[in-house]
């Protein structure tokens, strides 16, 4: 069914297909729209689930863990400084091997107050064992909701996963969305390690060094996994419903000298930077790197990159930029931009390309 | 004369003979009775504290029902979230929350308010021992007046953190006190709060032999002790009734003198006498004002 929908719409319909059982969630800006909407859901009947309303971020995960580890289905929603304040709680899902679904309204944190997009938050839980996928349009929110339950329930992964959408960028647009009956899509979870009175075991116990490093690593294992798992469930996706994803969403790369690589609806707008780009004869591609963990292998041979990071790790380096030329041991031109909701349009974007200083850092619109 | 014969406990035993509880700890007694009462359809959420080390080394459990352990503020939470999946299953599996004072008073009290208020359906067990025990006996807010931990060295300033009355305020179906040295009292209780839907709340006194500096065998002792001289009244209330428990009835009828227990601890040695009062004036005043409430008169 065609629709018109926001980003946060489209994330509470995908769950409504998902249907979990329980639901816990907190509101924040500009993620609160989602937790509405299925707090409707549920008072209208549409969604038969459990809907904890906490009193905080912690302990909306705390509950979607206490739920999810009895085996059944969890959503949770949030943003910011709702990701920060859960922080603890995300490690512990993810070392808990719980197949839990978030999205993240990616925000940028205080002091000062800010509401607009920043991916800083999203980025500081890398290194949580989650795995992370970050979206650019609405239909991408919703596709990418059902596709992140099913690959966080494969026994292979029982890791959870966030999906990512730009604050207000993508949050509160509207565009068009294909709703569909997913159907099987996603089949009944079953979860070998749920807690049940039948079969009485520690959980989390204390666990000696020996123990947890092989803990530790078996979470890394099921992460280097996840790539079929990816793969496999993005195939049937396109299969069932005619719409096809993977680790990247590459525009014109093929023959391209330069390449543009960025996260999130900024890899939208380099779409139209690099048709601009093009036209003056400039052979650049756009490549926006959509599953952030697991990290992909890239396609970037010989070419120039140039990275945009809408975030930053202070003393360090723009992360996405950082990660790249870890991963690829290449150079680039680094530019941060749109930190704070700072608006990045086409023309800027096409202007970091012509300008671009490869082994440089730019601070967009603050650096002389 | 309020006693207890063996032969009055249940027979069942959900705790086995390893665990890594100090020699005396009434933790693991308090939660031996707990799950004796409670049966083998319960899952216990413990959140950091001495229970954590308590029930072993992974992969090793001493505990013969499932113990889903948790962050240190989280324990309410994520009962929550556990008790939500029973219903919404259907199952009736029983899901005690058991958390020491520093996970109950202070950094998880967010989280219970939170699950009280929200009317979820499960039993918060606090097991008080008066101080952070796992980390080696640091002040928590239920650490009483006077008190030496390693925190406060020269004896704590402030008084216990009233958790029954902040508990009380959520207005809840059931609450009720008791301490490890009653274990029919505590089993009563525990079979009572199961039985009903809804959150309900025990905070149980569990005497530490290193934390409170006494002899391990005096465990039972001091437990006694503390409801004999009206330190700690055992009481349950139904939203705004109160009931004064049998031992804290008689210990009304014929107080022990309060330097009794405080004399017995190394942790209170070198009190002042104008402490030992305030910790006296204080009792008096909590037993006054749950008569009041038993008779109805406030």
């Amino acid at each position: 069914m065609l629709k018109i929908s926001t980003g946060n719409n489209a994330v509470a319909a995908a769950v409504r297909q998902a249907r979990p059982a329980v639901i816990a969630a907190y509101p924040i800006t500009p993620q609160t729209e989602i937790v509405e909407q299925l707090a409707n859901f549920v008072t209208e009947g549409s969604l038969d689930a459990k809907y904890i309303p906490v009193e905080s971020e912690h302990s909306a995960m705390a509950a979607c863990i206490g739920a999810s580890i009895t085996g059944i289905r969890t959503f949770t929603a949030t943003s910011s400084h709702g990701l920060l304040y859960m922080n603890e709680m995300v490690n512990w899902a993810a070392g808990a091997r719980l197949p839990i679904v978030m999205a993240n309204v990616n925000r940028a944190l205080g002091p000062g107050w800010n509401v607009w997009a920043e991916h800083t938050d999203s980025l500081q839980a890398r290194d949580t064992g989650w795995l992370q996928v970050y979206v650019s349009t609405v239909q991408e929110a919703y596709d990418a909701i059902l596709m992140a339950f099913r690959i966080a329930e494969d026994k292979r992964v029982y890791l959870p996963v966030m999906v990512n959408l730009d604050g207000f960028t993508l949050s509160h647009i509207t565009q068009q969305l294909f709703e569909s009956d997913v159907g099987d899509f996603i089949p009944p979870l079953h979860l070998d390690h749920r807690i049940t009175p039948d079969e009485p075991k520690g959980y989390g116990c204390m666990t000696a060094a020996h123990d947890y490093f092989r803990i530790r690593y078996d979470i890394e294992r099921s992460m280097r996994d996840s790539y079929a798992v990816i793969e496999e469930t993005e195939a049937a996706f396109a299969e069932k419903f005619g719409r096809t994803y993977g680790y990247t969403d590459e525009y014109r790369c093929d023959d391209a000298d330069v390449l543009v690589i960025s996260l999130g609806t900024l890899g939208k707008e380099a779409e139209v930077a690099i048709d601009l780009l093009r036209e003056e004869g400039i052979k650049a591609g756009s490549m926006r790197i959509r599953w952030f963990r697991p990290f992909p292998v890239l396609d970037i041979r010989d070419r120039d990159l140039v990275i945009i990071d809408r975030d930053y790790s202070f003393g360090c380096g723009g992360i996405l930029a950082d990660t790249i030329k870890a991963k690829t041991k290449k150079d680039c031109f680094s530019v941060i931009a749109g930190i704070g909701g700072q608006e990045v349009t086409y023309h800027d974007i096409a202007g970091f390309v012509r300008n671009r200083r490869i082994g440089e850092e730019l601070w967009f619109g603050v650096d002389a | 004369m309020y006693r207890t014969f063996m032969s009055d406990l249940p027979e069942t035993e959900y705790i086995l003979k390893c665990t890594s509880a100090c020699a005396g700890c009434s933790t693991s007694l308090i939660l031996r009775h707990v799950l004796s009462a409670a049966g083998p359809d319960t899952v216990l959420v413990v959140p950091a504290c001495c229970t954590s080390v308590i029930q072993g080394i992974y992969p090793n459990t001493a505990f013969r029902v499932p113990v889903y352990n948790v962050a240190f503020a989280a324990a309410a939470a994520v009962a929550s979230g556990m008790s939500a999946a029973f219903e919404a299953m259907g199952k009736k599996t029983n899901v005690i929350a058991y958390a020491g004072d520093g996970g109950t008073v202070d950094i998880g009290i967010q989280a219970l308010s939170g699950a009280l208020e929200r009317g979820t359906n499960f039993l918060y067990i606090c097991y008080d021992n008066e101080a952070y025990g796992n980390t080696g006996m640091q002040r928590s807010g239920s650490t009483p007046l006077g008190a030496k931990t390693t925190t406060t060295p020269g004896g704590k300033m402030d008084a216990k953190k009233d958790l029954d009355r902040i508990v009380a305020a959520h207005n809840i179906p059931y609450m009720a006190t008791a301490c490890s040295a009653y274990p029919k009292d505590l089993i009563k209780k525990v079979k009572k709060a199961l039985a009903i839907k809804g959150p309900t709340f025990l905070h149980i006194l569990a005497p530490c032999p290193p934390g409170w500096r006494y002899p391990t065998e005096k465990t039972i002792e001091i437990g006694k002790l503390a409801v004999k001289t009206g330190v700690w009244a055992l009481y349950e209330r139904e939203y705004d009734t109160v009931t004064i428990s049998g031992p804290t009835k008689a210990a009304i009828a014929k107080p022990v003198p309060i330097e009794d227990y405080i004399g017995a601890q190394g942790r209170f040695k070198g009190i002042s006498p104008d402490t030992v009062k305030a910790i006296r004036l204080d009792a008096e005043r909590n037993i006054r004002r749950l008569t009041r409430e038993a008779e109805g008169s406030c």
